[in-house]
């Protein structure tokens, strides 16, 4: 009966699909570690036929990337803090977590003045002196419009490293052990911010996130669209053996027009 | 000044000069690819000869080459206006002359416009459009730029449109700065991962004549696009396209690493070909200044191969065999590949190699140079040339002082 109410609802607009993935291409901006360290593979789609003499009838692409390329999920083994935990990959997920509500912070304004603006605290308190508690088991998501940038001014990489938006340390530690929340989300390449590495414990979204067995989820898009409390969020990685994380598509259920 | 060829007119197609050499004959071939001057000799009583004899015509000795003097003496000059071969129809009035060698024998030989009977003159031995070598006499000092017989066998960039492929090799940005003083008409310099910062972007930006475009090499549609683009332009391809990452053969992430290697420098070789290597075999003959050169930078390590690099040396060993392949296909468009090898570069992931290690200038130095003797083959730094000296004499002494990480 709830998932015919759903599917009229969706038929009839009053349940909206949002789509929050970026496009899977081989420009797109990838994680940069110092390169002594190992580096992700690129997105790499590479023709097999289209309807030409190596499959006169047919088209497909061999595909090849890194985990964490593109609009991508990290498993709690990802970061060393998640290493021991059950269900730490993304092939032993459980499935009811892949399905969640979502709460969205905008933090658009402050992020547009500040390239490494940090999300803190006290703004996650006053978002829920407006919006209510953040209920646990939900993704948070840090809209900061940074999905809107192209290219390098994307990636903001300097001389000194990298520099987006992302969430303070202590924000991240209210988030995660005070309010239980099923992950974390930002348009940016991370789920830490540029320089992240910098805060204590070092890339606190990582840190906490997957010590406690919860997500991250990167490179989404859309947020704008979402309304503060509400959404709900289908993220279901690819079931890689093993896997630290996967590129997916990430939709969103939003209110539509009112049910008369 | 480049001249705009008629879009109306069909271009023209290439034809090479007559092609067929005997084994012996490839002797030569080798040195001219090398921009060395040798001639045939005979091991036993050590005659020059010309052309390359199977025995010596006076003792029946073997027949190896040797570096002989370069002067000789104009015996009789010609000019042929109307030549049989399609070829040189295409290009008549073309100069040949009658030398009196200071090695001993007379040749037959390609003699600048500049050089009458009596003259004294050097001879240089060339590779011509079908890749055989060929014997050139110009006036000693004289400047060959204006030889339109000897601009036929070089590349020279000037008036041409150049594609480097990676500006973040060390090379890229003195190849560039070289470029616009000898005169290319445009250099388009290929920007891979664009996203990332490129710090000598401003440097770039202020040579005469150049384009930053997009292109990384690792991918199809990053390659076919830049071709969509210019493919039909570039008459120089230089690819600088490198990806040096130290490591053994056990190393915890060897296969990332040489595979990433494989990727860029060979991979990477294969489809710039794919791409631009049919357009520029097809416009060997557009016009004076047609296509005419395809560079391969690669590491002397694709002949010898260090154990602590061994993915790296592994990548560029095939892409030295990927090398003689395209050659191959380029050929035909009477369109030259070269090959320079050079050792480890001033750049940080050779940080710890010992001196003497190669600058960016000196590879764009030794580039230009062969391009402009229009070399197959060009050595560049002390290094590489000593390890290519050492592989031909003793092999194996080069191969058990690389295992113990001496160069």
């Amino acid at each position: 009966m709830i998932l015919e109410s759903l599917i009229s609802a969706l038929a009839g607009g009053q349940v909206r699909v949002i789509d929050l993935t970026q496009t899977l291409t081989e420009d797109f901006p990838t994680i940069v570690l110092p390169p002594e360290f190992a580096q992700s593979a690129p997105v790499r789609i590479e023709r097999l036929s289209r309807y030409d003499a190596a499959g006169p009838a047919w088209y497909w692409n061999n595909l090849s990337f890194g985990e964490h390329t593109g609009t991508h999920f990290d498993a709690p083994a990802h970061w060393f803090t998640g290493r021991d935990c059950a269900q730490g990959t993304v092939d032993t997920l459980p499935p009811e977590h892949m399905i969640a509500p979502a709460v969205v912070i905008d933090c658009s304004a402050e992020s547009a003045l500040n390239d490494d603006h940090l999300l803190t605290r006290p703004a996650l308190e006053a978002w829920e002196a407006a919006y209510g508690r953040i209920p646990a088991g939900a993704w948070v998501l840090m809209r900061t419009d940074w999905s809107r940038r192209k290219g390098a001014a994307y990636a903001n990489l300097r001389a000194d490293g990298a520099h987006t938006p992302g969430p303070e340390a202590e924000a991240m530690r209210f988030l995660v052990q005070d309010r239980g929340i099923l992950g974390f989300g930002t348009e940016t390449i991370g789920t830490d911010a540029g320089q992240g590495g910098d805060l204590t414990p070092p890339y606190p979204a990582h840190h906490y996130l997957h010590g406690a067995g919860r997500y991250g989820l990167q490179c989404l898009t859309n947020l704008h669209l979402l309304p503060p409390t509400g959404a709900v969020v289908f993220a279901a990685p690819l079931k890689v053996h093993e896997g630290s994380g996967s590129p997916l598509r990430v939709l969103a259920l939003i209110p539509g027009k009112d049910i008369p | 000044m480049r001249v705009k060829k008629n879009p109306l007119i069909r271009t023209r197609r290439p034809l090479l000069p007559p092609g067929q050499r005997s084994r012996a004959a490839h002797l030569l071939t080798a040195a001219a690819a090398e921009g060395r001057f040798a001639l045939p000799c005979c091991t036993a009583c050590g005659r020059f000869n010309w052309p390359m004899p199977e025995l010596c015509p006076a003792c029946l000795g073997d027949m190896a080459i040797a570096p002989a003097p370069q002067g000789a003496r104009v015996l009789s000059a010609t000019t042929a206006e109307v030549p049989a071969d399609s070829y040189f129809r295409e290009r008549a009035p073309w100069r040949v002359g009658l030398v009196q060698m200071e090695a001993g024998p007379q040749a037959l030989v390609h003699l600048s416009p500049a050089a009458a009977m009596g003259d004294a003159v050097r001879l240089t031995l060339m590779l011509d459009r079908a890749g055989n070598a060929v014997l050139h006499a110009g006036k000693k000092d004289e400047d060959m730029t204006t030889d339109p017989q000897w601009q036929e066998m070089v590349a020279d960039p000037r008036d041409r449109r150049v594609l480097i492929t990676d500006a973040r090799h060390i090379a890229a940005l003195p190849l560039a700065q070289g470029l616009a003083r000898a005169g290319a008409a445009s250099i388009y310099a290929g920007l891979p991962e664009a996203w990332k910062p490129l710090d000598t972007r401003a440097a770039f930006e202020a040579v005469p004549g150049l384009t930053l475009v997009p292109l990384d090499v690792t991918s199809d549609r990053s390659v076919a696009d830049l071709a969509a683009q210019i493919g039909g332009k570039v008459e120089i391809l230089i690819n600088t396209a490198d990806l040096p990452r130290p490591g053994g053969m056990m190393g915890p992430n060897a296969t990332v690493e040489a595979k990433a290697a494989m990727e860029t420098v060979a991979f990477g070789l294969m489809r710039l070909a794919q791409a631009f290597g049919p357009a520029m075999a097809g416009r060997g003959a557009d016009g004076d200044r047609g296509a005419a050169a395809w560079v391969n930078l690669l590491s002397v390590f694709a002949h010898a191969h260090p154990p602590a690099l061994a993915g790296y040396a592994a990548a560029h060993a095939a892409a030295l065999a990927f090398s003689q392949a395209l050659r191959a296909d380029l050929a035909r468009g009477g369109v030259r590949l070269m090959t320079a090898f050079c050792g480890p570069t001033e750049d940080p992931w050779f940080q710890t190699f010992a001196q003497p290690k190669v600058t960016g200038k000196a590879l764009a130095d030794g580039i230009f140079a062969a391009l402009l003797k229009g070399q197959e083959e060009v050595v560049i730094g002390d290094l590489a040339r000593d390890l290519i000296d050492r592989l031909r004499d003793n092999p194996k002494a080069v191969e058990r002082d690389l295992a113990q990480g001496r160069m």
